[in-house]
């Protein structure tokens, strides 16, 4: 096997490692942008998470995946934290840890559900609540050149949406689309009444009719995640082209 | 022990002097579960019993509410390092099950619906040791925690006390059941922290 | 939440939550590995199974028949891994086996 021809910088990228939080940038009320700063980090893929790990006083040690929310920079990583309410390793993350503080950290993983810069044809996004996070960080990947992207965001509230300007701003240039869908409540004057994902949501508006068919990126909680691929599915989206990944229950 | 993270606590672990070492104590109550709740209502329901030479024994469900049953407050512990304290329970004793049951065996490859398994030592289901469990608090036991019935065997690990039981091999030989074949220790006893192999 | 029919719907997670815990067995990401399960032949990502745990360990089914397809398991000081509901395991590697190229498609 390949194992045998790996050197030592293998065991390095498996090895749980200090990731130093060097800025906190709040994003929403409830979820937060932590800046760490982990040393010798090998960089990483759009779409890539990482696995946190805290451990308590006693020895107690809580372990949770979060998604690299930014392109590859050096020794800097970015995570966005969504507070789960009694979450408990999300709202630690998200109040408890302080700047200079650190947390052990192991990654980058996960090689399927990314976008590489380069990969060819057009991408479709469809992000439930944090599930935006990993597709964020495929957004800010995109370079001159790159294919066209739409991003299907589904949140609760106007007061949840994470990114809110910076996806304003990238919803300005010509080959991004961004639409919000708002599930509880929408703004004042939306033209879509508040209501979970339909289909229709996710057609195009700009349209890809006749070009090549788009790779499909769908993230956030598991219920969401299920219910958002059956709808590409049924709107015709080849289930080979649909990548998921799931983030967990919901709660209650 | 790794490194701590500063000021992190996590989710209160509260102590009680009935725990086993390396348990805290919640409220609620956790499901675990290693795959999908299986679809299995009273109808269709049956719990057979096989012993070593073959023999065979089955329950219907009226069958089993036919049996004289108890109720019993148990204290279980997940390997986990969860422990729930003071649990009601009304099922079956598996003293009762067994009683016409010839065998030779020393241990037990309890089945479930949905294909979970797991072992232990025939005496551990013996005097008074064991339930085949049908209702929790007061009333039937819910799919997502065991129901129609699951086995509770409350002085082991609780993955020993299998959801949705459905079978019980009689065996001469230990044989590792789903979690067993995984690293989880073979008997499982949680005042001796049992959680592992060689442990 | 639970559909009706649909092999692991009721599944809290999918392959993409066992990439860290198996970094720690294979030089190679698995998660994007094949594997073809036993019981209907299907294959799949591993990234696409659905996954039960991570508590007390992680089960990987086949989104095709809702089989077990992979367990991993955690103890203080071992990993053990389970493939009996695969019949083969079909992991991308590199086509020239240099070892630059090795490290870097781990990486990724
Ligand atoms: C591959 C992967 C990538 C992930 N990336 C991110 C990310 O980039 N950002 C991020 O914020 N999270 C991400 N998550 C989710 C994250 O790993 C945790 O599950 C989440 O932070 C909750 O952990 P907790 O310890 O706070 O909650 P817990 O204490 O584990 O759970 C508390 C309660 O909240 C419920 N709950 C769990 N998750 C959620 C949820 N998402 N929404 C509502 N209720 C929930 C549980 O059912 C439980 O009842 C990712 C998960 C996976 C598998
Ligand atoms: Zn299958």
């Amino acid at each position: 096997m390949a194992r045998a021809a790996v050197p030592g910088g293998l065991s390095a990228r498996r090895a749980w490692r200090d990731a130093t939080l060097v800025e906190r940038r709040p994003e929403t009320d409830s979820a937060v942008t932590l800046v760490l700063d982990v040393d010798g980090w090998p960089g990483h893929l759009p779409g890539q998470h990482v696995d946190v790990r805290l451990t308590a006083p006693d020895g107690y040690t809580a372990t949770r995946s979060y998604s690299v929310s930014a392109p590859e920079h050096g020794d800097r990583v970015e995570l966005t934290i969504q507070r789960v309410p009694d979450g408990e390793v999300s709202t630690f993350l998200a109040d408890g840890l302080a700047v200079g503080d650190a947390v052990r950290l192991r990654g980058p993983v996960g090689g399927w559900f990314v976008w590489r810069p380069g990969q060819a044809g057009p991408v479709l996004l469809v992000a439930g609540g944090s599930g935006i996070v990993p597709l964020m960080a495929m957004l800010r990947a995109r370079v001159a050149g790159s294919p066209p992207f739409r991003l299907v965001y589904s949140v609760r509230e106007p007061d949840d949406v994470i990114y809110r300007d910076e996806l304003a701003a990238i919803a300005a240039t010509d080959d991004v689309e961004v639409r919000l869908v708002h599930t509880r409540r929408a703004p004042e004057g939306a033209a879509r009444p508040a209501g979970r994902l339909q289909g229709t949501d996710l057609l195009t508006a700009t349209g890809w009719d006749g070009g090549d068919p788009p790779t499909c990126y769908v993230c956030g909680p598991t219920g969401f995640v299920e219910s958002a691929a059956d709808l590409l599915v049924g709107l015709g989206h080849a289930a080979d082209r649909i990548r998921t990944e799931r983030f967990g229950p919901s709660g209650p | 022990m790794d490194f701590v993270t500063r000021g992190f606590q996590g989710r209160p672990r509260g102590r009680d002097e009935r725990l086993p070492p390396g348990q805290y104590l919640t409220d609620d109550f956790p499901v675990l579960s290693a795959g999908p709740t299986p679809p299995v209502d009273h109808d269709g329901w049956e719990l057979w019993v096989a012993t070593e030479d073959g023999a065979r024994h089955t329950w219907s469900w009226p069958e089993l509410m036919a049996l004289p049953a108890e109720t019993v407050t148990v204290d279980i512990h997940c390997v986990t390092s969860w422990s729930k304290l003071d649990t009601e329970w009304r099922g079956v004793s598996l003293d009762t099950l067994l009683a016409d049951v010839e065998t030779a065996a020393d241990f037990a490859l309890v089945h479930s619906y949905g294909g979970y398994t797991t072992n232990l030592p025939l005496e551990d289901l013996l005097d008074g040791q064991a339930l085949l469990a049908f209702a929790y608090d007061g009333d039937d036991l819910r799919p997502e925690h065991g129901g129609p019935a699951r086995l509770l065997v409350p002085h082991l690990y609780f993955w020993k006390s299998a959801k949705w039981v459905r079978g019980i091999e009689l065996l001469l030989a230990d044989s590792p059941g789903f979690w067993e074949q995984l690293g989880y220790h073979d008997y499982g006893d949680p005042w001796r922290e049992q959680r592992y192999q060689g442990d | 939440m639970t559909i009706p029919g649909h092999p692991g719907a009721e599944a809290a997670y999918d392959g993409n939550l066992m990439a860290g815990p198996l970094s720690e067995l294979f030089a190679l990401d698995v998660t994007v590995a094949v594997v073809r399960c036993r019981g209907c032949g299907a294959s799949s990502e591993v990234a696409t199974l659905r996954v039960y745990g991570p508590e007390p360990g992680l089960v990987g089914r086949c989104p095709g028949c809702d089989d077990v397809l992979l367990r991993v398991v955690r103890t203080p000081d071992a990993v053990w891994l389970d493939l009996g509901g695969v019949t083969s395991l079909r992991v991308p590697a590199p086509r020239v086996p240099l070892e630059e190229d090795v490290d870097r498609s781990a990486q990724t």
